[in-house]
């Protein structure tokens, strides 16, 4: 790779908001036809970077120099950045879900002529894009039809329609599951035989390690090293001890689990879809959880785990059809969500853009917001405790933010996702249910993450964990069962479980003795 | 790091709401100058002044319903049917079945609430959007109005007029002035600085960070200089006016209703709704019931609105209330609230409204006709939302935007705070204070 020319490099660029220095004098070079990785931990600045590359931040609005192709660029807006055949494709996906495949990728670059769209000739070429991207739908499929790694394809065969050059994927397999990451990373390598030089962030250091051609690391807005992957030993180590500027001895925490007794119990959780009542999304299914547990809930993408969990957090999803819910050896009902906040429940949810925040919102507010009565006198909410409470949780969780009076659009990713936590840890709950809790999350936060679930365990609190990394959820969970087709398959000790055979009664009905 | 940041401050804590507000309300302040000016002085004359409170305190108290339907991501079209409708009941009650003046208020605000039930039936339980069944609410009580009123207008009885056309009493010494508005003015005063004062109290011992003293002192010396001028100007006009008690029922509206929205949890509602319906349903917020309550409390004060119109105008008529919906509505967006909702201030409401009411009155005082004024206020209603949008753009949060300079690093109106964070936000560089 070091013999291949340099076609795109940034020089010195410095980008600030409002308060914070997201990037200062960060210098990055992408050669031609390579993977290159950005690593950095969040709030670092790498979608900020890839920001100011594609115009969303347009010239003017940073300092530095970005040189294509042996020219000075300045891009106005992402517009012209992709007519020189740089495009990006965001941390959060910019499809229309209501529209087709077809319409999603020809959108704003319709084929036709005086303003009437040609759709045959459009879905001609739709089908030859899916191909290249190794989709085989009919193109007139809804985006929302489509699952998330398909979604991701679709972004990229737009891409492809633009005639990239330089591709650009914040956080791509964030919520993939493993199949579908292995296939879009698959496919960026193929790419790469093709010409088509790739930047790609990522938190899954195993992937970046088996697809990049060169890494950047970022850290506080600083560039800190590029390593050359073909070229020397780089492993996750390596490049966590760039990230973070330390080795970290293990992923996770030492912990000793203190079980204590059954507290809380599911029998016979079915629940509807909540459009198509004839489909179960939770069928028949039974748990416990113990005082000062860790229980992982394995299953594919589309198992019905955030289901059967947002089901029993006051029936948020589908439509209840029978099942009980006892809590300290009592039946407790949790018809709607304040119910559940009432009776010691949390949920994080998966998607924190879109469930978990009010993006309107400032720091401190979110962070109070799901138990406003903690705060009040009577009906009137105490903004001086709020503001202090919030400043606690900034400290614990080590929220990059200047102060909790910022807005929580401004977060990076990985911070969002701390408020969110905040936000439930300070509901004071006993079951604290978490959905794919360190997506998007780098690998120090991920520890930290995991030291606070460990401590909200020893505290005597049961924890849920879903997650689709099995590896997280053997090293955290003290027992996990794994789910298939809304169907509780099976129950493992954190002592039995081995990716295997999880993955195993993951996708089939098989008993355990079967299955192991 | 001092200069404009921290003169900004005086009119907000630094937050890019408190920082639109700031600019909303310079613009207000150049509005009434320029007429003053234009006028030659008429403008701020007691008599002036207090003929625009008269005139646009039932718009104004509608805006601060009007603020929360859209925080809460509706709107409310309704408004001056419901005020025209339940104006004509009140007075029909008084004229027909001598009902007595105070009763037939509670009546008014009866009327207001079951009318404010019915349309959030519709909006929060059956789902159907806001404009539409506040459209139809629209027809159905302007009609209701005619039908009632038979196409003729229903006066009412000298006690009752006292809501909209009555002032505070003299009361004490021969002074020249309202003795009572002077009181009001001065209280008024102290409490703006004993809030002051008490907000530094609590900073302090929460050890939060505070403004410094010269921009607390600054900001009670202004602003208690300019509601003590008011306070004189309203206390010194025609023997037997003084401040209305149509503007006293405003003001105190506008205090509980600025309560209601930032310091309860009902408030929080509001904006929690509006912002992320979803995200604030998993949070455990009712939603169903806050899009109840803002279309009832909506309802609730476009009752109140049209007693006091009818009350002022000494008889309700068919033609009561038309119209005003739209001004309420644009009193709220130039007041700085989100058309999509979740965004929003009681406070930035009354600013807005009060542009309007400046320029209407302003430009009535210069001969322009209605033809005019209409075109004006139209027009200052699509600048205001589309600097407003500009600003956002450009990652800038204020009207002030456009009386500074521009800077190439897309400048802000936020104001940094310098004790935490990286050393970097610290730096005077970081910040844009244009010296
Ligand atoms: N629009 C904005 N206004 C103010 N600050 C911002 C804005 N966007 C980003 N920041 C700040 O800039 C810094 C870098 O953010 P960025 O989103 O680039 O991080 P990141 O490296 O992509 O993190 P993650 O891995 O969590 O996605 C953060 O401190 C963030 O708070
Ligand atoms: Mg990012």
């Amino acid at each position: 790779m070091v013999d291949q020319p340099v076609i795109l490099e940034m020089r010195s660029i410095t980008k600030e908001f409002p308060g914070v220095k997201a990037l200062s004098d960060v210098s990055i070079a992408v050669r031609a036809g390579e993977v290159h990785a950005i690593c950095g931990e969040n709030g670092a600045g790498k979608s900020t970077l890839m920001k100011v590359l594609s115009g969303v931040y347009p010239y003017g609005t940073y300092e530095g120099q970005i040189v294509y192709q042996t020219e000075e660029v300045r891009f106005r807006d992402i517009r012209s950045s992709e007519a020189a055949g740089i495009v990006i494709i965001h941390q959060e996906l910019a499809l229309i879900p209501e529209l087709s495949i077809t319409e999603n990728i020809f959108l704003g670059n319709e084929p036709g002529r005086g303003g009437v769209i040609n759709w045959k000739e459009a879905k001609k070429r739709a089908v030859q894009l899916l191909a290249r991207v190794g989709l085989r739908d009919d193109p007139d499929t809804l985006i929302k039809d489509i699952g998330v790694g398909k979604q991701q394809l679709v972004e990229i065969a737009k891409a492809l329609n633009k005639d990239v050059k330089l591709l650009i994927l914040d956080e791509p397999t964030a919520a993939l599951n493993e199949n579908d990451s292995q296939h879009l990373l698959d496919l960026i390598v193929g790419l790469k035989g093709k010409g088509i030089a790739s930047i790609i962030i990522s938190h899954k250091l195993n992937e970046i390690e088996q697809i990049a051609d060169s890494i950047t690391i970022i850290r506080d807005g600083k560039t800190i090293e590029t390593l050359d992957v073909r070229g020397g030993d780089v492993n996750e180590d390596r490049i966590i001890r760039g990230m973070v500027g330390r080795s970290l001895q293990s992923r996770f925490p030492d912990r000793t689990p203190h079980v204590g007794e059954v507290f809380f119990e599911v029998k016979n959780w079915t629940v509807q879809h909540p459009l198509v009542p004839e489909r179960l999304v939770c069928k028949n299914e039974s748990f416990t959880v113990r005082k000062g547990e860790i229980v992982g809930f394995a299953g594919l993408m589309g198992a019905g785990r955030t289901e059967l969990a947002m089901s029993i957090f006051g029936r948020s999803y589908g439509t209840f059809v029978e099942g009980q819910v006892f809590k300290d050896g009592k039946e407790i009902q949790l018809r709607n969500v304040s119910e559940a906040i009432d009776q010691g429940l949390a949920y994080v949810s998966e998607d924190r853009k879109s469930l978990g925040l009010n993006l309107l919102d400032d720091i401190k507010r979110s962070v109070v917001s799901a138990k406003l009565g903690k705060i009040s006198r009577g009906q009137v909410v105490d903004d001086f405790k709020e503001h202090a409470i919030a400043d606690e949780y900034r400290k614990s969780l080590r929220i990059k933010t200047p102060t909790v009076d910022e807005g929580v659009s401004k977060l990076s990713g990985g911070n969002q996702q701390k408020v969110v936590l905040a936000k439930w840890m300070f509901t004071d709950p006993d079951l604290l249910i978490l959905d794919e809790p360190t997506r998007g999350i780098d690998v120090g936060a991920k520890f930290e993450i995991y030291g606070i679930i460990q401590q909200l365990a020893a505290q005597g609190k049961g924890v849920i964990v879903i997650s689709s990394e099995l590896p997280e959820l053997i090293g955290l969970s003290d027992r996990i069962y794994t789910i298939f087709e809304g169907q509780i398959t099976n129950e493992f000790t954190s002592a039995e479980a081995e990716p295997e055979m999880l993955m195993k009664s993951m996708t089939s009905t098989s008993k355990k003795a079967e299955a192991a | 790091m001092s200069g404009f940041s921290d003169v900004k401050k005086i009119f907000g804590g630094g937050t890019t709401s408190t920082a639109r507000q700031a600019g909303i309300l310079l613009s207000l302040v150049a509005i009434v100058l320029v007429f003053q000016f234009w006028t030659n002085g008429l403008t701020l004359t007691p008599g002036n002044l207090i003929a625009v409170v008269n005139q646009y305190s039932y718009i104004l108290i509608l805006a601060i319903g009007m603020v929360m339907v859209i925080i809460a991501g509706h709107i409310d079209l309704s408004v001056g049917s419901v005020a025209a409708f339940t104006g004509i009941i009140v007075a029909k009650a008084m004229a027909d079945f001598d009902l007595p003046w105070p009763l037939a208020i509670v009546l008014g605000l009866v009327v207001g609430a079951l009318i404010g039930a019915w349309q959030g039936f519709w909006v929060a339980y059956v789902g159907v959007p806001a404009f539409i069944v506040t459209l139809a609410g629209m027809l159905i009580f302007r009609g209701g109005n005619q039908y009632i009123g038979a196409a003729t207008a229903v006066p009412v009885p000298e006690g009752f007029t006292v809501i909209g056309a009555g002032y505070l009493p003299e009361i004490g010494p021969d002074t020249g002035y309202n003795n009572l508005t002077l009181i009001l003015g001065f209280l008024a005063v102290v409490a703006i600085a004993w809030r002051e004062w008490r907000s530094r109290r609590t900073q302090a011992e929460m050890g939060s960070e505070m403004v410094p003293v010269w921009v607390s002192i600054a900001r009670v010396v202004i602003i208690g200089a300019v509601v003590l001028y008011a306070a004189f100007l309203f206390a010194g006009g025609r023997v037997g006016t003084s401040f209305p008690v149509s503007g006293l029922i405003l003001v105190a509206l506008v205090v509980a209703y600025s309560f209601l929205t930032r310091n309860t949890i009902i408030g929080r509602h509001i904006y929690a709704v509006g912002g992320n319906s979803h995200a604030a349903e998993l949070s455990g917020v009712k939603s169903k019931r806050v899009n109840f309550f803002v279309m009832m409390n909506m309802s609730i004060l476009a009752g109140l609105a049209g007693m006091i119109f009818i009350a002022r105008a000494g008889a309700s008529g068919g033609q009561d209330g038309n119209g005003w919906e739209l001004d309420a509505i644009a009193a709220a967006f130039i007041g700085g609230t989100a058309v999509a909702g979740g965004v929003g201030t009681v406070i930035g409401a009354i600013i807005g409204g009060l542009v309007m009411a400046f320029l209407n009155n302003g430009l009535q005082l210069v001969g322009a006709g209605a033809d005019l004024v209409q075109i004006v206020k139209g027009l200052v209603l699509l600048l205001a939302v589309a600097i407003d949008v500009y600003n956002r753009s450009q990652g800038r949060f204020s009207i002030i935007g456009i009386f500074r300079p521009k800077r190439r690093n897309g400048p802000s109106d936020q104001t940094p705070t310098p004790t935490t964070g990286t050393p970097d936000t610290a730096k005077p560089g970081a910040v844009t204070v244009n010296n």
